[in-house]
């Protein structure tokens, strides 16, 4: 252990490991947290940054290995008792009801009581309410609905929870991704004064630079271990790259000669209205092409629309408007039809939208293309099985068997039949959102091999991104998305790291953002 | 030296080989659980026939597997209601329905306009009730997919309409003759309920045909996989460009059909329809289902399973009528067996999580020792 502390820390991880089916989240990792100082976590998408603040908080417990608290070793049942225990979590998933009062959700579970402990005293939560909005500068009204607050709003309430209970260690998990600048300047003032009252800080965040400019001690996560832990003082954001992505980068990323062919996707002036709040457009007036042969990436941090742009093009998300075409004919109809078409997507969350886990391995992979071993009325099921095992060599699923379960497989290889999925449909443009998310090293350098191959056949690839190394190594082309608007259209060897993570901030944009 | 190493090797195989009784252990028991629902009816066909020397003659057997068909036909419908992650109420007022819509038909229909009475033909009168059946289950699939109504409150609502149909078109008394009349050339409607063709009656051929259909209709055709894939995960489904809208519509059609099937077969055994007919019923097809191993959830049963649950619920209530058991006892004993069935299913279920969790952290164990060998590897993708 490299960390170099003198005192004692308050919460300890001890050689934990996590498995989630077939999948190992966490392979042996011990963390020291100290009281009075901010640990900051780095790691890919997939590391098992998300994991550690989970075990850390006892949202989830850990499959071997154990939780220190203040050198004695304990195993809270949920996340209540480590919040009781002062432990708590902001997680990167807002955990509020929306259909409740800031007040309600502030005090969910723990509601002040007049004498006699059945009544709520809802002028003595209110005012407890407003210190603590005001501490954090904000003066909401504590009995307006969460469901009206802007999403950064809505996280601020967040973290005002985790200060109600007093929290003696407090984790926050992307907590600035939804924030504007001004508010992750109030946040950042927080985390000082905190400190300063002796609270432990765990943080974690995709902003690099921001991140490190909180940060004590840095920890790097890579492919479920832990790979490094150091002073914020001994090290730079270099260094830390280099950590995360690991020595064998440069194989991680396929050498391409792309061919160009005709222009196998057109995307002009296509809006798309936010699903989550009407009247806001996910995707401002986007215009792109896309020719056959090639791979191209967009570039954007959660929110950026990336995954409302590519499910619009899929079929799942409404127009409002603008005209997409697929080899020059005009794309409408519902997924069915586009699949049909020749466009195929592979969604950015395997788990809700990529995989049935009741089925089998084989039935996941022909699912979007069964019908086609129809004959006469009965399915093929030999022909099928052919079909399934061939794609199942050709993307390199490692699997039992085409009849082993869904669940049974990491989450490299359930990525992995996700996309052999939407190849067996046999398209022409092949959409991946986020292709990278929650898969291990080895399997990633699998996946985007894959993705170069396809782009070699003739395919025309689009694929996001929120890793900076993804979009500078991966793609021919590199396209930047910043809350809804295509910023830079450009050759990832045209644009330094630097100048792609301050665009995709969009800081030049942030306020006239928040207001149209 | 070679010792230890012989030694080591020793300690490594007894352990495989514990590992494996283990594994073989485990496999057993979830064979067991597998199969319960079959060592349920053993169970039963053993205690009824000890209990009573009239339970197990042929006769018997084949009265009670008469009356299991009629639930068995309503529970196959419902099996695929279920599959999908829905639930069909509106089952047991269509029994009702169908058969009041046979009787009217089989009295003859007054066309007021024209001043005639029509007698239908007893095949047309079987065509007009079955598509009647499919009719209030499209309502229920429109109702459920276009209008997004949750499947309880949708078809709980058609249960009452369609009761109150039934009513409304019998003005709520019974038929009382549906034998039809050799000058109006529309005999032979009893056939359905009192048919015995190679012994058995058409109700149990009835049962067998559509149980073929429905284990086809699962297992072989895309359909099928559409199904089971909408009850696993809807929103995973539908991005496969599956129209999993088509599907669930076409689950209550097929639910409502299979109803008005067994309206008819009871009309028919009777030669009379009653409104008030399958008062219930409903709650032994979802019974049957779930004693057959189906999650309500979705996604997960088989036309087995739903067979063997409905011979369960037939042979405990006519087995316990013979024993000259009270009703009130009756219920009570099918109410436990149900709660019974759904505790099995769950510690099943949380046994198989645990089974595959117990194998997952093996894997993961056997993958840190061998990068303490390795320690140059980086990935490791188990």
């Amino acid at each position: 252990m490299t960390t170099a502390t003198r005192t004692a820390p308050v919460l300890r991880a001890a050689d934990v490991t996590k498995v989630y089916g077939g999948t190992q989240a966490l392979k042996g990792v011990s963390l020291d947290i100290v009281a009075g100082r901010t640990m900051v976590l780095f790691g890919e998408n997939g590391a098992g940054k998300s994991t550690l603040m989970k075990i850390l908080s006892a949202v989830e417990s850990p499959s071997t290995g154990h939780i220190e608290l203040d050198g004695r070793p304990v195993a809270f049942g949920n996340a209540r008792q480590a919040a009781d225990h002062g432990i708590s979590i902001i997680h990167q998933e807002l955990s509020l009801c929306p259909n409740l009062s800031i007040q309600d959700n502030l005090f969910l579970g723990r509601e002040h009581t007049h004498q006699g402990g059945v009544l709520v005293d809802r002028a003595a939560q209110r005012k407890l309410a407003r210190q603590v909005l005001g501490r954090l500068d904000e003066s909401l009204d504590p009995d307006a609905l969460v469901s009206e607050l802007r999403l950064g709003q809505q996280q601020l309430v967040e973290i005002a929870r985790a200060l109600l209970q007093q929290a003696r260690v407090l984790i926050m998990d992307e907590p600035t991704s939804a924030l504007s600048a001004p508010e992750v300047e109030v946040l950042f003032h927080v985390i000082r004064e905190l400190k300063s009252a002796g609270v432990a800080i765990v943080y974690i965040s995709h902003h690099l630079e921001e991140a490190l400019s909180i940060a004590d001690d840095v920890a790097v996560l890579r492919d479920g271990r832990m790979v490094a832990t150091a002073r914020a003082e001994d090290v730079d954001l270099p260094w830390i790259v280099r950590k995360m992505v690991g020595r064998e980068q440069a194989s991680l990323f396929p050498a391409r000669e792309p061919a160009l062919g005709a222009a196998a996707l057109e995307v002009e002036e296509l809006s798309v209205a936010d699903p989550t709040s009407p009247g806001r457009l996910a995707v401002d007036s986007v215009s792109l092409t896309l020719r056959a042969g090639e791979m191209v990436g967009i570039y954007g941090l959660m929110g950026s629309g990336r995954t409302e742009l590519l499910e619009c093009l899929a079929g799942r998300l409404p127009v409002a408007s603008g005209v997409v075409r697929l080899q020059g004919r005009r794309l409408t109809g519902d997924i069915r039809r586009r699949i049909a078409a020749g466009l195929a997507l592979v969604p950015e969350d395997r788990q809700r939208d990529g995989l049935v886990q009741s089925m089998t391995v084989g039935q996941n992979i022909s699912l979007a293309s069964v019908s086609r071993f129809v004959r006469r009325v009965l399915l093929d099921r030999r022909a099928e099985a052919d079909a399934v095992n061939s794609t199942i060599a050709g993307v390199t699923v490692k699997t039992a068997g085409a009849d082993a379960p869904i669940g049974s497989l990491s989450g490299g290889n359930q990525q992995k039949v996700v996309i052999g999925k939407a190849l067996m449909t046999g398209p022409r443009v092949l959409l991946l959102d986020e292709p990278s998310r929650g898969v291990d090293v080895g399997a990633k350098a699998d996946v985007f091999k894959m993705m170069a191959q396809q782009a070699h056949n003739g395919l025309a690839v689009l694929f996001s991104t929120s890793e900076a190394e993804e979009a500078l190594h991966v793609p021919d082309r590199l396209l930047v998305l910043v809350r809804g608007r295509l910023v830079a259209d450009v050759h990832p060897h045209e644009i330094t790291r630097d100048r792609l993570m301050s665009l995709a901030d969009g800081a030049d944009t942030t306020d006239e953002a928040h207001h149209d | 030296m070679t010792d230890t190493l012989a030694k080591d090797h020793e300690t490594v195989r007894a352990q495989q080989r514990t590992a494996a009784a283990q594994a073989r252990r485990l496999k057993t028991l979830d064979s067991l659980f597998e199969l319960r629902a079959f060592i349920a009816l053993g169970v039963l066909i053993v205690v009824f026939s000890l209990l009573s020397d009239s339970f197990l003659t042929v006769d018997n057997v084949i009265t009670m597997t008469r009356h299991v068909a009629i639930n068995a036909i309503l529970a196959l419908g419902m099996l695929l209601v279920i599959l999908k992650g829905g639930i069909d109420l509106s089952v047991g007022s269509t029994v009702g329905l169908s058969g009041v819509i046979a009787g009217e038909l089989l009295q003859g229909l007054h066309l007021s306009p024209f001043d005639v009475v029509a007698y239908p033909q007893v095949w047309a009168v079987i065509v007009i009730c079955i598509a009647v059946g499919a009719l209030v289950g499209a309502v229920n699939g429109i109702l459920v997919t276009r209008l997004n109504v949750a499947p309880f409150i949708a078809t709980l609502g058609m249960l009452y309409v369609a009761r109150a149909t039934a009513m409304l078109i019998s003005n709520g008394t019974t038929y009382p003759d549906l034998a039809g009349n050799p000058s109006t050339h529309n005999t032979g409607f009893d056939w359905l309920g009192q048919g015995r063709p190679l012994g058995l009656p058409v109700a149990v051929w009835i049962m067998i045909v559509l149980a073929a259909l429905v284990a086809a209709l699962l297992r072989s055709t895309p359909f099928g996989r559409w199904l089971y894939a909408t009850g696993g995960n809807e929103r995973a489904t539908e991005l496969s460009g599956v129209p999993v809208k088509r599907v669930k519509m076409a689950v209550y059609v097929i639910s409502g059909a299979c109803a008005a099937i067994s309206g008819l077969i009871i009309a028919s055994e009777l030669t009379s329809a009653a409104p008030q007919a399958g008062d219930t019923f409903e709650l032994n097809a979802i019974a049957a289902v779930v004693i057959g191993g189906a999650a309500l959830s979705g996604g997960r049963g088989n036309v087995r399973g739903t067979l063997v649950g409905a011979f369960v619920i037939g042979f405990l209530a006519d087995g316990l009528v013979i024993l000259g058991v009270s009703t009130f006892w009756q219920m009570l004993i099918k109410g436990a067996v149900i709660i019974v069935a759904v505790i099995l299913d769950q510690s099943q279920q949380r046994f198989r999580r645990r089974r595959a969790a117990a194998s997952a952290v093996a894997v993961a164990a056997e993958d840190a020792e061998d990068d303490s060998r390795n320690p140059q590897r980086v990935t490791s993708e188990a």
